[in-house]
Parts: C-alpha cells; structure tokens; sequence
C-alpha cells in the first residue's frame, strides 16, 4: 500500500516535535452490499475508501491527524499536524528502522467476495424473501440486507514494526414484521462471519429467514412480560451479551485507568460465581469478532478474564499497556483510519460446564427463558447494564410455556455475576456491532445455556 | 459556484441518455478534543472528503460512494454506480428529486456557518475542554473525578447536483463540548453528565455543562432500588427528546410506506392525547438539525405530523412520497448519513408545541411520581413498529413537587402508543437539542416500573 522508505520517513517526520511513540496506521477498504425489502432489491451499495491516520504519543498526551492522500507529501502533511497536536518540544527528525513481521492468520478466506457475482448475491436475498414468506401468511413484510467488506491494513510504528492483515467479513440479516390481532411485530436474525462467500456454505439464508419469521409469528401471541425480580435462563448464545455489558467493558483498561471501572483494582478476587470463566479471543476461527492482528499491529490472542470467578485480568490496547510496562493483549481496534484506537472486546465469551439445559430449565420452577436477545448498555463506573430480550418465553413449573413481549433486563455487573448458579454443557455465539464512545466494531459474544438466579424484568404485568 | 458543486455537476453531466444521476459531494473539516486528568489525552484535526452516486436506469437504482474527491476516483465511482443499477429490481417509484418537488416553497434564509468557528487555533479549543473539566471538579465537593471532558466541532459543506436541474450547495458549523462526572466511590459511584452546543466556540457555556454535569450526578448519590409499582412519570428534557425521536422514526415515508410502523393505516385517528401537537420544522434557526435544503436538494419546510392528538402527516422523501400515492409529495425530508449511503428519510427538527406549565409546576401537579433523569437501552428496548417500550432508568421520586430519594437499577415500561396517550402536561421549557429533536419536561399518567 505504502513504500518501506516513506513509512520510514514519515515516522521520523512525526516524532520531529519529540514524542515517545508514532505511528501510520493505513486501510484501503471496499464494502459492498444490498437490501430487499418489500420483494425488490432496492440498490446495490458499494464503496471504497484509502487513507491513513497518523498518531504520535507524548507522555500521557496523543496528537491524531488523517488522510486520504497516501502520496508521501499527503502523510507528511498528516504526520506534521498530529506531531503539532502532541505540542512537543523541537527534537529534529528521528530515524526509524522497519522491521516486516509475518502476520499468521487464525483461518483462510476461500472465496474473495469481490470474485462473486453481484447477481449471486441478489439472489440469496431472494431466497430469504420467499422462505420468510413461505412460513405463515400473517409475514406481511420482509426485509434482508447483504454486506460484504474487504479491508486491508498496514501498520508501521517507531518502534520498528511493520505488519500487514487483509480482513474479510460478510454478513447477512432478515427482518420480518408479522400482523395479527394483537397488532405488528418483528422477528431479526442476523448471522455474521470473518469469511467470504463462503459464509453461506455454513448459513443457509432460507433457515435465516425461518427464524427471523417465526419469531416475529411467536411474539403476535406474547402476553405482556412480567414486572420484577426473577431468576432468568439464556439460552445457548442468546446471553453472551449480558457479560459483554455486566463485565466486558469494565474490564477495557481504558476506563479501569480513569477509574470509571467498578472492576478497578480487583484482579485476583472472586468477582463472580465459580461457574464463570470468560474468555475474550481474538483468534476463534471464523467469528465476527476475530482478526489476525489488532488495529495497532499486535497479534490478536486469547485472553482469559476471569478465572473460575477470580478475576485474572483486564484488556489492553498499546498506550495504556506501555505506560503499565506491559504487554497489549491484542485488544486495541478503531472503526477506520479516521478513528484512534481504543480498548475493545472481540469475540467474549463463557465457558461451557456441567449442566444440561433441560435440566436447569427444570430445576427453575418459575422464571424467564430468554431466546433471543436485541442488545444492551452499561455505565462502567457504576456497574449497572440493561440488555433488551427479543424473543423470550416464561417457564413455570420447570417447563417453558408461553411467549412474552420484548422487554428490558436490568442488573449490576458484580451483583450478576455472583448470581449466575448453573452453567449448561452446550455453546453458541451471536454477532452485533458494538459501539464505544462514537465508535462501532464488528464483536461477537457467546455462551452455554445459563441462569442467572435474579434479575429485573423490565415489562408491564403485575 | 462551489467547488463542491462543479465536482458534483460534473458528475452529473456524464451520465447518458436515458439515465438519471445524482451526486453528493460532502466536506468536513473537525477537530476533537479530549483531555483526562488536567492532561490533553487526543487532539485529532482532520479534513474528510467523500461523494456519493445514485443512478437509475429504467426504473433501477444503483449506489457508490468513495471517500475521495480525486477526478479518477470520482469517475470511476460514476461507473460502478452505474454498474450496480443493473443488479436493482424495477420500482416504478423510485427517482430523483426534481424543481417541481419544490411544490412552490422558497428555502428558508438560515445562517448556518460561522467564519469564526475555523480561525479559532487549536490551543483554545483545548484550553476549553481543560477549563470544563476542572469546573466539573470544582462544582462540587462530592465529585471524584471527570470520565471524559471533551470539545468537538465540524465545518462541513455539502453539494448536491442531479440531472434533473437540482444543484444546491449547504454549509454548516456545529461546536460542542461535553463532560461526564462521577460522584461516589466504588460501586456507589453516581455518574451524570453535561453538554453544551452551538454553531461555534462563542456559543458554548462550558460553566452550564460543567455545573449540569456535577450535579446530574451527585443527586444521585445514595440511588436505590425502588419496589415495582406503576405510577407518574416524568420526563427530563434530554430523555424526551430520544422518546420524540422513536416516534419522528415510526413517521418516516419509509416506515408507514413499508408496512413497519405502529402508525400504520392510522391517518387521522387520535393517536396522542387532545393536546399533543407534533412538528418537524427544519426552518426554525435556533434547532440544531436546521437546514435550508434536504439531503435530495429540496428545500426544507414545516410538517405538521400530529395536530391536536391526530395524526397529521408523515415525512417523506421523492421516493416514498410516490409510494405512498395518493397525491403526497416530499415533504423536504431527506436525510442522508454522510455520502457513504442513500438518501433515507427522517426529522431534523421534531418538536412538541409547549405548554404554559414551568418545569416546578409540573413537578408540583401530582402527589409522587417518579423523575427520569435518563435512560439505557433505547435501541435494545424499544420497537416501533409494536410499540414496545421498555428501558433502563435513573432518577429521583418527585413528592410535594420536589426532588424525593434517587432511584436507580429500575426499568420503566408501557407501549409507545399508550405514552402518547398518557401525556398529561408537555412543559413549557421547549431546549433544543443535539439528535433531531427539542427536549421538555413532560408527565406521563401512568408507566410500569420494575425494581425491587
């Protein structure tokens, strides 16, 4: 993308002001993609965007400019305003060595999405209407969107580094409204993988579409969920959600640093049930989360949180790592080269256990089963998260009976966690965009079926 | 003529017969400022450049965009566009904006940029978000730190040319900063935060923000739990203005033309109480969201969406105007998300017409009622095309009209359409808001909340 000899120099350039740190973080990105709705395709989107942003790191201070000129004149115009930014002292320009690190990638990409067709991928959007469709007459409408991206990086920092990724993700999603005397409601299904068209040979976009349809069939006959305090079962991938927000972000060093963490200052402690062993792995072939090498240029890794409830660690991305005198663990991802890098999850999940979830459904006596969930929200500083259930049903006398409304869960990240009392055998993972101060990223979450002896019921029944 | 727009007419002037092409050429300058601990943590300065591409051809669409406005790459752009239309099915509505869309308005005169905003120096603006975080720790004893103090703006200039004779060019400056306290230690920490916005520096009170900040958190301290019951609830300004968002959304052509709005078939019947009225006016200089033209190029004016409890109008875009039929026309609301998608269609300025009743009346008019100073999980928690509504909430019990113990880890449920209904009092302290909306104090007869 760039010239060895111009990154070179446009590192020395940036630290000419002084500074501890620099670095050309380049992408050139293209994007594609469709929607159906109402049985038409509306428009095939693509895009492509090239630029680098250039920071440099002085003391706790990081001065941030980018481009989309990657001549060496435009990154040197960049590198000048982000060395005047990080408001040095003169200290001449400074000569930087690179050093080409091979990137090793967790899996293959097989089918490049740019080689497929843009018909093709029309028509897996026309067999998801027709499936959708096909289920029950009350699917009045049906929506499904197709986006592929392929964005390759190029990171070069003062401390010599020079690496490479090519990251390729494709997702696929259906929306249904379904009409009945109780009034409308949605059904979304949303699968996403760091594959190419490929995607499809483990998805099968007909089943997306049952899904997304028979959920939105199943909430027509929901009754208002219920008020209050009950123990809650996940389901199998639907609840990896409730620890990216109960515990995942407050355990991003970023916000443990500025003491906006209610996790700070306790690793080594029983944060939570011996039940739990969360994982945050950048590496897990093939998931939405995963990268070879971070958008800093470190090597993604598998990291374990918690430990069997003892807390263990927190993740790093590179500035708050090196003022610690550590290592990143791989952790440090930006939406595109306009953004800085900032501490986030990948791939987070808990451990599979003993339990077998027919069981703990059994053994709940009265609750709530979650299916399917739309999503949360945490304030770290004070622990408290919310996490909105998109398909869920009641279970009463151990059995699930019938389904309820989408509501709101509320709870506090340390309070949950030590009330999570039963870990099933099974596993699955969901795919969602997570969003941190402006910016998203591409995350996936998962876990075994599970309890969580009390939560808040946001809903409207006695 | 704007650079801006002889790039986007360029375009525009090469597309061949029987094609019609739009071009959106988009500029921003910005630069953001954080700082943590007495300490710059980012300055970033950066000048974004992109254009986006629609073309139709018999009756197919077919979109590119390219964050570049080198000449090579916007031709290439014009291609692909061109190349994606022929994989769109035919839709007989869809097309470009055109002068008689303009249906007889006159774009409103609206001064919208300040020169000022871009030779303010770096230095100052760093200088205000230091200033801001320190007055958040000053405000109040009971502060223990600032999570975040930050300062934002953005000049940016737009062109929109298509080849239908539509070629307008907008500007705007917008300058923010915002800072997000905590109060507390540990787990009783209490967080609140505060913002101050306008079109540049000049406008920005970053005293108000810091004291708003401060104080949004240490009335919080000591929040507990409350048991479930239902009963009153009132709405802080910020947390109505998201409320008026959801349902300026299930307003959109886009949703009521699609069959995915709880709106749906519902003209003209009471769908708020008697004396709700909702309007999208764009027009107004002091909304954030102001503009002269929409994102197709046709000029903005009022939309009357709720009028005295009934529904009114909907927004609509030149394509979901000729959907819907029966006669509707754009209603000058086109949104666009930067160049990198097609025009949608949303509210710029959604507002409800005040009432004669001051923030401390409303408080005082019923016996207890519950204070939500803000919410969690709109986007998780609410579904406009049922209704369901359902968040998490912090705040503080209203007795005797004043501030009671602080609430926190509850949720507060009902169904959008209910909420309509149940408004008793929209107050009289119309703020305008960043996000689209203007925020006031509004009572809500009855909501369901979950606690304890």
């Amino acid at each position: 993308m760039i010239e060895e000899a111009v990154l070179a120099r446009t590192l020395g350039s940036a630290l000419r002001h002084g500074g501890d740190f620099a670095e050309v973080f380049a992408e050139d990105r293209r994007t594609a993609g469709a929607r159906l709705d109402d049985g038409k395709v509306e428009e095939f989107v693509s895009g492509r965007e090239r630029g680098a942003g250039i920071r440099v790191v002085r003391g706790d201070t990081t001065g941030f400019a980018h481009t989309a000129d990657l001549t060496e004149a435009g990154l040197l115009a960049a590198a000048e305003a982000a060395a005047a930014a990080a408001r040095g002292a003169e200290g001449g320009v400074r000569e930087v060595a690179l050093q080409r690190r091979e990137t090793r990638r967790p899996h293959e990409v097989a089918v490049l999405p740019e080689t497929v067709e843009k018909a093709r991928k029309a028509a897996v959007l026309e067999r998801a209407d027709h499936a959708a469709r096909a289920v029950d007459g009350s699917v009045r409408q049906v929506s499904a969107s197709y986006a592929d991206s392929r964005r390759r990086v190029l990171i070069a920092n003062s401390d010599g580094l020079l690496v490479e990724d090519d990251r390729v993700r494709t997702r696929f999603a259906v929306n249904c409204v379904a009409v009945g005397d109780t009034g409308m409601q949605t059904g979304t299904e949303a699968p996403g993988r760091t594959l190419g068209f490929e995607i499809f040979d483990e998805i099968d976009p007909e089943e997306v579409a049952r899904v997304a349809a028979n959920r939105a069939l199943t909430m027509l006959r929901a009754r208002p969920a219920p008020s209050g305090k009950l123990p809650v079962v996940l389901k199998r991938g639907a609840g990896g959600v409730l620890f990216h927000e109960a515990c995942g972000h407050g355990l991003e060093a970023d916000l443990v640093d500025k003491d906006a963490s209610v996790f700070r200052g306790r690793v080594g402690e029983q944060v939570a049930s011996p039940l739990v062993t969360l994982i945050d792995d950048g590496t897990y072939a093939r998931e939405w989360g995963t990268y070879a090498i971070d958008d800093e240029g470190a090597a993604a890794q598998r990291n374990v949180l918690i430990d069997h409830g003892v807390l263990t660690d927190y993740m790093w991305d590179l500035v708050r790592a090196r003022k610690h005198g550590r290592a990143s663990t791989g952790n440090g991802r930006r939406e595109t080269y306009q953004h800085l890098p900032m501490v986030r999850m990948t791939n987070t999940f808990l451990l599979a256990g003993d339990d077998d979830p027919d069981d703990i459904i059994r053994d709940t006596g009265t609750g709530l089963y979650c299916v399917a969930l739309g999503g949360g929200q945490v304030d770290t500083a004070t622990g408290d998260f919310v996490f909105g259930i998109t398909e869920a049903y009641m279970i009463e006398d151990g059995e699930i009976t019938e389904p309820v409304r989408a509501a709101q869960l509320i709870g506090n990240g340390p309070d949950t966690l030590r009330l999570v009392d039963a870990v099933g055998n099974d596993f699955d993972t969901w795919a969602g965009t997570c969003g941190k101060s402006g910016q998203g990223v591409p995350v996936s979450s998962g876990q075994p079926t599970l309890r969580v002896a009390e939560l808040t019921v946001g809903g409207t029944a006695g | 003529m704007s650079d801006l727009l002889e790039i986007a007419q360029r375009v525009v002037d090469a597309a061949a017969p029987g094609e019609q092409v739009e071009a959106y050429v988009l500029r921003t300058r910005e630069t953001d400022v954080s700082v943590f601990g007495g300490e710059v943590e980012s300055l970033s300065v950066a000048e974004i450049e992109g254009v986006g591409v629609r073309l139709i051809v018999d009756g197919r669409q077919g979109y590119a965009w390219a964050g570049s406005l080198d000449p090579d790459v916007v031709a290439e752009t014009l291609a692909e566009a061109r190349d994606n239309a022929g994989f769109g099915s035919p839709d007989e509505h869809t097309g470009l904006a055109s002068p008689d869309d303009f249906g007889g308005v006159a774009a409103p005169a609206l001064d919208l940029w300040r020169d000022e905003l871009l030779a303010v120096p770096a230095s100052e603006k760093v200088d205000l978000a230091l200033a801001l975080e320190a007055a958040v720790l000053r405000a109040d004893a009971r502060v223990r730190g600032v999570e975040s103090a930050s300062y934002g703006d953005a000049a940016s200039e737009a062109a929109i040319a298509n080849s239908l004779g539509i070629a307008v060019s907008t500007r705007r400056t917008t300058a923010s900063c915002s800072a997000f306290a905590m109060a507390g230690e540990g787990t009783a920490t209490q967080t609140g935060s505060g913002f101050s916005a306008g079109r540049s520096v000049t406008d920005l009170d970053p005293d108000a923000a810091a004291r708003d900040a401060a104080e949004r958190a240490v009335r919080l301290l000591g929040a507990q739990q409350v048991p479930s019951q239902r009963l009153p609830v009132i709405f802080d300004p910020l947390v109505t203005r998201s409320l008026l968002a959801l349902v300026g959304g299930a307003l959109s052509g886009e949703a009521i033309t699609r069959g995915r709005s709880m709106f749906v078939g519902r003209d003209g019947e009471e769908v708020a109480g008697p004396g709700i009225t909702l309007v999208d006016d764009p027009t107004l200089p002091l909304a954030f969201g102001a503009a002269t033209h929409d994102s197709e190029g046709i000029p903005t004016r009022p939309v009357d969406l709720i009028t005295g409890g009934r529904l009114s109008g909907h927004l609509h875009n030149v394509t979901t105007a000729r959907r819907a039929g029966g006669g509707a026309r754009s209603t000058g609301s086109a949104v666009r998300g930067g160049f990198k998608s097609p025009p949608s269609v949303g509210a710029r300025a959604l507002h409800l017409l005040p009432g004669d009743r001051s923030p401390e009346q409303i408080l005082a008019s019923v016996p207890e009622a519950f204070y939500v100073q803000s919410v969690s999980g709109l986007h998780s928690g609410t579904n406009s095309v049922s209704g369901d509504f359902s968040v998490g909430a912090v705040g503080l019990m209203v007795r005797d009209g004043a501030f009671a113990e602080p609430v926190r880890e509850v949720t507060i449920a009902s169904t959008l359409q209910r909420m309509l209904h149940d408004i008793v009092h929209v107050g009289a302290d119309l703020t305008w808001l960043p996000g689209g909306a203007a925020g006031m104090t509004l009572l809500v007869s009855e909501m369901s909340l979950a606690g304890r």
